[in-house]
């Protein structure tokens, strides 16, 4: 299918969903003003991919810094991966950090907890 | 209370609790239409200030409370009419240091028949502890509906868990409609 890529913002972070390239990728910060309106396409391009994914699709989120309104959105977006794994599908999440960044770690712990996914945690230098 | 001038606005409701503030305590005062490029605009103004001379974990907790205060007033604040002008989603910023901790106080007008709610809802919050706070944040980012805002319910609970701190929190009548919320938030350095 198409992949979908958006550019980084000030306020919003790059999107890289890319079957033919098998990458999947959430990077930089994210606090833009329509959560919703950002993540929408995020959310159909994946519910669409869902239906005939790659045999293994590893998503990396990278993400420097998000709002309470963006969590619930990746929480969304985790819930899609969890229904895959369900659905046999083999994903990782892998999930970086800053290694000065506690709550970034803490934030990839929690959904760790609430979602039946496998993660992978990597904590990195800037 | 009334506005003594139309220039000190706001500021009025909250200037005797800071009398004590000096100059070099003070990182940022505003007052204005909050919206999502004054927001943006503040914080990176804090941000740029405050990057190389404090901690990252310290910094990175100071532009948190501020993205979720001023987003609350911009998705929240009730729209206000002084003099016969209309001033949609006015909001006042303070973000204030001393050695050991950095305050970020956000001032904005609700509805009097909200004050209530807001009360009870930040004095439950000061009442949880840590594991309780983990546990209604991942209730509410499940459970929780956005709002046409686009607000989610998280961010005084958010302010809460990731600061530790108590919320303070005080309501100025202004009539029988309207009153001034003043939220701070306190961040250890």
């Amino acid at each position: 299918m198409e992949a979908l890529r958006i550019a980084q913002t000030d306020d919003s972070p790059e999107v890289i969903l890319d079957q033919e390239g098998n990458h999947f990728e959430i990077s930089g910060k994210s606090l833009p003003e329509d959560v919703m309106d950002f993540y929408q396409p995020v959310l159909d391009w994946l519910g669409e991919y869902r239906k005939n994914p790659n045999p293994k699709t590893v998503f990396t989120f990278n993400l420097l810094y998000f709002n309470t309104a963006s969590s619930k959105l990746i929480l969304d977006i985790l819930i899609i991966f969890e229904e895959m794994v369900e659905e046999g599908q083999d994903i990782l999440i892998r999930w970086l950090s800053l290694s000065s960044d506690e709550d970034m770690q803490e934030a990839g712990r929690e959904y760790e907890e609430m979602i039946d996914v496998p993660f992978e945690h990597v904590s990195h230098e800037p | 209370m009334s506005f003594s001038g139309e220039s000190k606005g706001f500021i009025n409701y909250i200037y005797d609790r800071y009398t004590h503030l000096q100059i070099k305590d003070i990182c940022l005062v505003f007052e204005g239409q909050i919206t999502h490029q004054v927001m943006k605009a503040l914080t990176g103004l804090v941000e740029e200030q405050l990057d190389e001379v404090e901690d990252d974990m310290v910094l990175r907790r100071v532009y948190h409370v501020m993205v979720e205060s001023l987003q609350n007033i911009n998705r929240h604040a009730e729209s206000y009419e002084y003099r016969g002008h209309p001033y949609p989603g006015m909001g006042l910023v303070l973000v204030a240091k001393n050695k050991e901790r950095f305050r970020v106080t956000t001032g904005n007008i609700v509805e009097t028949a909200h004050v209530e709610e807001i009360s009870m809802f930040l004095g439950k919050l000061n009442n949880l502890d840590p594991d309780s706070l983990d546990d209604l944040y991942k209730k509410q980012m499940r459970e929780g509906i956005l709002s046409p805002q686009g607000g989610a319910g998280l961010g005084f609970i958010d302010i809460k868990r990731k600061t530790g701190n108590p919320l303070d929190y005080s309501f100025v009548k202004i009539d029988d409609e309207t009153s001034f919320f003043i939220f701070t938030s306190t961040i250890a350095r």
